[in-house]
């Protein structure tokens, strides 16, 4: 079962890669008129729930002129080819998923036990965590379809380096993890960290593309031109981080119940505790400034993005550096 | 004079002003941020302080002066204690006008309808003429919806303002008191907790009872005395560590027998399992080797010390030192001789590996246990004043010669005895298994726990709920209506659609669409 495992990461990763490619080739060779096209497409309502809220009204929806003078009309072929390589995007994306899925349970089958002990279960969870939330995002707002590249693209390096570098063969757990709260805390950790993953991937595009709007034309800013419009893209990055905000908390909250039953005290102030309380107030700081109608939204984006990495310390670089009351998370 | 008092009432009410604005909370929080972050960078007091001794010791340069910065005591230290403090006067600051105008909401009737209904974010004009009942149609599918419900009338024109969505607000205010509420309570458990930390070796002989005197480390809140400690002893019966072939350790269990309250039980306490006593907590937080070794002087006499090794990694290869201070005295003349003290520097390995080069252990669990010993005789200078580590003979009587290598090491199995140069002998008689163990009382805990899923809620609220107002006028030619969403909320136009689509007389369905244009947030 745990070989069974491994090899569905392989193809899991396999397909991400797939898929990134096939949504470059749309993001590059689509034209501005089938991202019009995709964005009146999805102005009808599809019911899925995030549970953020309501679904987006119409007025939501980005707005792309079907004609506009700065780009070359598209050829008719281009574009049908460009869109299947982006059905192809969508269905390869889901394949991935499917593997990544059976990958996991496979992996919770073979060591009998929730499928986050370690911190390369945690990151195959957190990143099916991130894939499962985009393809949540995908069916509800389908015109951010583009964004798909860089959310393959991020769920391909993680999956790659979870597998490169912090693999370890399945097996118990040491006795500091033997608690039902390692199925809530762990599990909620690992569900928030996967969907501010999706959070990062649109406020990241939210610059980019407000960049591009504000008629920067350099490298990242370039990638802007055929992004949905920024304020959409700002919409949706509040969403998810809205969603995913009191999940983290609870998170946190399980692990300090946890921690007292654990080491007698509910707060240590050991370095994975410093840096997600790092993490929570970054976001805290996101709401808040997202809520105050003074501060611009690039500048909130840039808070979301800075919440990212500290998410990504507290990943990588506490596991693999400090030593504290969480290394026995097994690298 | 008159002039400095207006001065000073000017300036600390803009200072206020500036404290309680959110820009401020926004840099405030920030600020918190990044002044948490030293803290997993370098090693802290109140978590490891034999590894801030350590980092000072490696670091003299710069050592004394991050300690003189708190850096060392980061989330004790003024400047982030100054922070955290500021931002919580800033929040009270916020909350308190918040809280009350949001009482008067609570209290106060929706506010009258704006002049042009058709200036709102949402509107529409309803189809057909009024009737003597659209107002009590339209107040009822409000109040059905849970709106907060007002009609106002003037002449022939009828106004109905509704407004719901109060949740979010509260839930904004639960959250934020929480947050005040979570303060509260780790104040109040430092003040009045108290914790320590001990080892607990196997055995009657090494019974603990909860005395100040009976820990190895210890912190008192500054409420509590020494005589507030709750009475109760604790010993250690029985150790049983399970492992993988790998030596990855699957379970501890220790069997605990504990005396309260004139009762004795036996109890199991395991990691993740603490015992709950009356007044305190016992966890498991480590175990270890103590070996026994029994010491023969010259004149025959023989003394036992068991003395706890410290693992030095996973597989519990552990160090420490067994000495022997009151040995070689002459029993004639009750004289000892300056330089007989003796004094035992070990490592023990609960399985010998292998490869003879490796000097580390193979196995957690003891297959093939030896204890490697060096002998050093001399004065080992307990009495020089100087505190002293339990776990390391005293490097200043070595480096300063009054304590030398006596022979030399020998590698000893259980029940061996080895002989030094004078004809004395060393036997190790085996080992006992030992526990660390935590005990911490925290009254604050309750506060915490209950802040904290107050905290939750309120957050909940505060982000799913969705203030809206929906304004209707009816006058003898025709209704309007308008709607104003008070947050973000996208779903708005539908809502609005719904409300407006369901006043409408039963027998006809308006044909007219209603019109929305792009919600503007109002925040």
């Amino acid at each position: 079962m745990g070989a069974l495992s491994d090899q569905l990461l392989v193809v899991t990763i396999f397909c991400y890669v797939l898929a990134m490619m096939a949504s470059a080739i749309e993001y590059a060779f689509g034209g501005r008129s089938l991202v019009a096209r995709v964005a009146t497409r999805a102005a009808v309502p599809v019911g899925a729930g995030v549970g953020a809220g309501g679904s987006l009204p119409p007025a939501d929806l980005p707005e792309i002129p079907a004609t506009s003078s700065e780009v070359p009309a598209e050829t008719p072929e281009r574009s049908v080819g460009a869109r299947r390589a982006g059905v192809a995007a969508v269905v390869l994306t889901v394949l991935g998923f499917a593997a990544h899925l059976a990958a996991v349970v496979a992996r919770g089958i073979a060591a009998e036990r929730a499928p986050w002990g370690n911190m390369y279960e945690f990151v195959m969870t957190a990143t099916l965590v991130g894939v499962t939330a985009w393809l949540v995002v995908l069916v509800k707002w389908t015109s951010l379809r583009h964004l798909g590249v860089f959310v393959t693209l991020s769920a391909a390096v993680l999956l790659s380096i979870a597998g490169m570098t912090l693999y370890v063969a399945e097996g118990p757990l040491v006795p500091a993890l033997h608690s039902y709260w390692l199925v809530i805390h762990v599990g909620a950790a690992s569900i928030a960290s996967g969907i501010f993953l999706v959070g990062f991937v649109t406020a990241a595009m939210h610059l980019i593309r407000s960049g591009h709007e504000a008629g920067k034309t350099r490298f990242p800013y370039s990638l802007g031109e055929r992004l949905p419009q920024a304020d959409a893209l700002e919409r949706v990055t509040f969403r998810i981080h809205a969603f995913s905000f009191p999940i983290w908390t609870f998170g946190v909250i399980a692990g300090a119940i946890w921690a007292e039953a654990a080491w007698g005290r509910y707060w240590n102030w050991d370095p994975k505790e410093v840096w997600s309380f790092i993490a929570w107030v970054v976001y805290a700081c996101y709401l808040h400034a997202r809520s105050t109608p003074s501060v611009s939204r690039r500048l909130t984006s840039w808070i979301a993005v800075i919440g990212w990495a500290t998410m990504l310390v507290n990943l990588f670089g506490v596991n693999l550096v400090a030593s504290g009351l969480h290394s026995y998370a097994g690298v | 004079m008159r002039w400095l008092y207006h001065t000073t009432v000017a300036v600390s009410r803009r200072a206020w002003r500036q404290l309680t604005s959110m820009r401020t909370a926004l840099v405030l929080l920030f600020l918190l941020a990044v002044a948490a972050i030293p803290g997993s960078v370098l090693p802290q007091r109140t978590v490891s302080p034999e590894k801030v001794r350590t980092y000072l010791d490696t670091h003299q340069q710069w050592g004394p002066t991050l300690d003189r910065l708190f850096f060392f005591d980061v989330y004790g230290s003024p400047w982030f204690s100054a922070i955290y403090l500021l931002l919580f006067v800033s929040l009270v600051g916020c909350l308190v006008p918040r809280f009350r105008s949001h009482i008067t909401a609570l209290v106060k009737q929706p506010p009258k309808a704006p002049k042009r209904l058709d200036r709102l974010p949402a509107h529409t004009t309803l189809p057909g003429p009024a009737t003597p009942e659209t107002a009590d149609r339209i107040r009822r599918v409000l109040k059905k919806r849970r709106f907060r419900t007002t009609v106002r009338r003037d002449g022939d024109v009828t106004e109905i303002s509704a407004e719901k969505g109060y949740l979010k607000e509260t839930g904004n205010l639960v959250f934020h008191f929480a947050l005040l509420s979570l303060l509260l309570g780790v104040a109040y458990g430092s003040w009045f907790g108290w914790h320590g930390n001990r080892l607990l070796v196997r055995g009657d002989d090494f019974a603990f009872c909860n005395t100040l005197l009976n820990y190895d480390e210890h912190a008192l809140g500054a409420q509590v005395g020494e005589n507030d400690l709750p009475r109760f002893c604790l010993r250690m019966d029985k150790f049983t560590a399970t492992y993988l072939p790998n030596g990855q350790p699957i379970s501890y269990r220790a069997d605990v027998n504990v005396k309260q309250h004139g009762r004795e039980s036996n109890q199991v306490l395991q990691v993740n399992d603490p015992l709950r006593l009356d007044g305190a907590n016992v966890s498991l937080l480590g175990h270890g080797y103590a070996p026994i070794l029994k010491y023969t002087d010259k004149y025959g006499k023989s003394s036992v010390n068991v003395t706890p090794f410290l693992p030095s990694d996973g597989l519990l290869t552990s160090q420490g030192v067994a000495t022997f201070p009151d040995v070689n005295i002459n029993p004639q003349t009750g004289t000892r001789d300056d330089k007989s003290q003796i004094g035992f520097s070990g490592v023990y390995v609960p399985t010998l590996p292998s490869d003879p080069s490796v000097n580390s252990s193979a196995f957690p669990a003891e297959n093939d246990p030896r204890i490697m010993l060096q002998t050093y005789q001399g004065v080992l200078g307990f009495d020089a004043g100087a505190p002293l580590s339990v776990y390391t003979l005293d490097t200043r009587q070595i480096e300063a010669g009054r304590l030398t290598k006596f022979g030399s090491p020998m590698a000893l199995k259980p029940g061996e005895t080895g002989t030094l140069p004078d004809g004395t002998t060393v036997e190790f008689a085996g080992t006992v298994q030992w526990i660390s163990i935590s005990i911490r009382h925290d009254p604050g805990q309750p506060i915490v726990l209950g802040g904290s899923v107050a905290l939750l809620v309120g957050l909940l609220g505060s982000l799913g709920g969705k203030r809206r107002r929906i304004f209707f006028r009816i006058s003898p030619t025709g209704v309007t209506a308008g709607g104003l969403p008070r947050s973000d909320y996208p779903g708005f136009a539908d809502e609005f659609d719904e409300i407006v689509r369901a006043t409408a007389p039963a027998t006809s369905v308006p044909e007219q669409v209603p019109q929305t244009e792009d919600v503007e947030e109002v925040v």
